[in-house]
């Protein structure tokens, strides 16, 4: 089969890769909906520096899709069965010491590699993960959800158990996945989330309290904070957390940022705090985050954040939702149907 | 009902690269006209998918399926081509009938077989179409100006490129409404048929456009074919 692979080649420019995939390999799986990821946004606005362009470009964008399984040479999927795609390829060979998605020779679809912007996925079978009774539109955004999954997971393992309140820093969609998450895993601690806009703050209505950063209580102080801010907002949430967080804390940072963050290291050292670098994810985050998102109660929340864009049927479509995505304060997810 | 038609009838006498149908020729590492299947069997819409295939190149196309879909063989049906295009269409619509009744519902989804380069958008475009209106053709607009001559010397009219398309296939026709059409013309009007769209236009039933994709080629040269080698990136054969 040829199959259709649309690559970014240049910011804001499309075109066609057509590929010969051999039908008899793997999974076949059709994508449905997409969402759009700010990695994808600052490629599409070349926002990255010009020479990892250079090296990466073309390619095809979009890590946050479902789809529909097509054929399956294994019997494992039946046609038409809903899954999820997870965009992390680990080596072939891992000790099981390090997650999958830090393995060293472990690849990223739509980082270097084609993401899913093509007509058709052909995937490994424990590259998929099946749902049920999760609508298309939220199912889109599994991939996003499983990187908090992953993150709560870590934090679990390295925080001291005292988590009388845990903070996050951002207003956006990961801190608003961070919050959906922290409220069901750790049910007895109080969640904070610190902000900047007011509009977006309004949404965590689920959350036990929210701030704006810039009029934070005298007396605020969290045990644990998570980083959700990236770009330029990270200097000044690390630097707001570690003023607030209480003695030997842990920090788990997750938002990107392109250039170097400058760190009070003196006040991470008098307070022994654990600071816990997180990104992407792996199956088992996957298989977690589509029991939650089987949930609906957390399905109707993450929803909240979701705008669902038309469909996309041409190019000129693609460009529409990426433009559409930059006037969304959350998640734009969409059809694809190209 | 809804059922895939590859067309595959033709003996490829405008090339020569090889003794072969210009369907069998490979492109990448298989026959173009195996590309063209795998695209419609992977259509989940589709109830079966037939083939229309020369009767001298019936147990050649047995053999590709046998040997490079022979998981699939079971939703492949393979069936002897007329003397025309539309003799190789009603050839198909039989065997639908005997295999599964006749329908008003049943949609037949028509595609040239050397299209390899088809995308299940348009085949799904062109089943939504069929089922709203009827009939439908995939079209994409003309780049070219469009000259028409009645003596093939001097320029008799240059239409409006505006209202200008290039007809592709798919073409999908609600079988019922297809085969009462084809049933009401004479011998003569069927011979100057160039396609199965044209059996809805002679009597005025309105064919719904379906926008194609210029990559969506229809490989009748040598240079289509080199175009499409290029395309997947293989390597010359002439």
């Amino acid at each position: 089969m040829i199959n259709y692979v649309y690559q970014l080649v240049s910011p804001r420019s499309f075109s066609v890769k057509y590929e010969e995939v051999d039908f008899e390999k793997g999974v076949v799986v059709r994508p449905r909906y997409m969402a759009i990821c700010h990695a994808d946004q600052r490629y599409f606005l070349g926002q990255r520096d010009a020479k990892v362009l250079r090296q990466k470009l073309p390619m095809a964008l979009i890590h946050e899709c479902c789809g529909q399984v097509v054929s399956d040479r294994t019997g494992t999927f039946r046609p038409g069965q809903t899954v999820v795609m997870i965009p992390n390829v680990p080596p072939e060979v891992n000790d099981g010491i390090v997650f999958e998605n830090y393995a060293k020779g472990s690849r990223f679809l739509s980082s270097g590699y084609d993401g899913f912007m093509r007509e058709f996925v052909e995937m490994p079978l424990d590259r998929l993960v099946a749902f049920d009774g999760v609508k298309e539109p939220v199912a889109a955004i599994t991939e996003f959800v499983s990187v908090g999954v992953h993150a709560s997971g870590r934090f679990a393992a390295v925080a001291h158990a005292r988590r009388d309140a845990i903070g996050i820093w951002g207003d956006g969609s990961l801190a608003y996945i961070m919050a959906c998450i922290l409220t069901r895993a750790f049910p007895e601690s109080r969640i904070v989330v610190v902000g900047k806009d007011t509009r977006k703050l309004s949404l965590f209505t689920f959350v036990d309290e929210t701030y704006l950063a810039d009029s934070l209580p005298e007396n605020f102080q969290v045990d644990h904070a998570f980083e959700c801010a990236g770009g330029e907002g990270s200097y000044y949430a690390i630097d707001d957390i570690i003023r607030t967080i209480n003695p030997q804390g842990a920090v788990v940072l997750m938002g990107v940022s392109e250039n170097k963050v400058a760190v009070n290291t003196r006040n991470v050292l008098e307070k022994g705090l654990t600071m816990v670098g997180c990104s992407r994810s792996g199956r088992s985050d996957f298989e977690k985050a589509v029991a939650f998102m089987e949930e609906p109660a957390f399905q109707d929340r993450l929803n909240a954040i979701i705008y669902e864009d038309q469909p996309v049927h041409s190019i000129d479509d693609v460009l529409r939702v990426f433009a559409t995505d930059l006037n969304t304060p959350f998640k734009t997810a969409f059809r694809w149907s190209l | 009902m809804i059922f895939g038609a590859v067309l595959a009838g033709g003996v490829g006498s405008r090339m020569h690269i090889a003794d072969m149908p210009k369907q069998f020729l490979p492109l990448g590492d298989k026959p173009i006209i195996l590309h063209t299947l795998e695209k419609f069997l992977l259509c989940a819409r589709l109830d079966a998918v037939y083939v229309g295939v020369h009767p001298n190149w019936l147990l050649h196309m047995r053999d590709l399926v046998e040997k490079h879909l022979p998981d699939r063989k079971q939703d492949i049906r393979i069936v002897a081509g007329g003397g025309d295009r539309n003799e190789t269409i009603f050839h198909i619509v039989d065997q639908i009938e005997t295999d599964f009744g006749q329908s008003d519902d049943h949609i037949i989804v028509t595609h040239d077989s050397v299209r390899p380069f088809v995308t299940l958008r348009i085949i799904e475009e062109n089943i939504d179409a069929a089922l709203r209106s009827g009939a439908c053709d995939t079209v994409v607009g003309a780049t070219d100006t469009i000259v028409v001559s009645g003596d093939g010397r001097l320029i008799s009219e240059i239409p409006e490129r505006s209202r200008m398309y290039q007809g592709q296939t798919p073409q999908s026709f609600r079988i019922s409404l297809l085969k009462g059409l084809y049933d009401s013309l004479s011998a003569e009007e069927k011979a100057a048929l160039t396609d199965a769209c044209k059996i809805c236009v002679v009597r005025n039933t309105p064919v719904e456009l379906v926008q194609g994709e210029v990559s969506n080629l229809k490989i009748t040269t040598v240079s289509d074919y080199k175009i499409a080698q290029a395309m997947v990136g293989g390597i010359e054969l002439d």
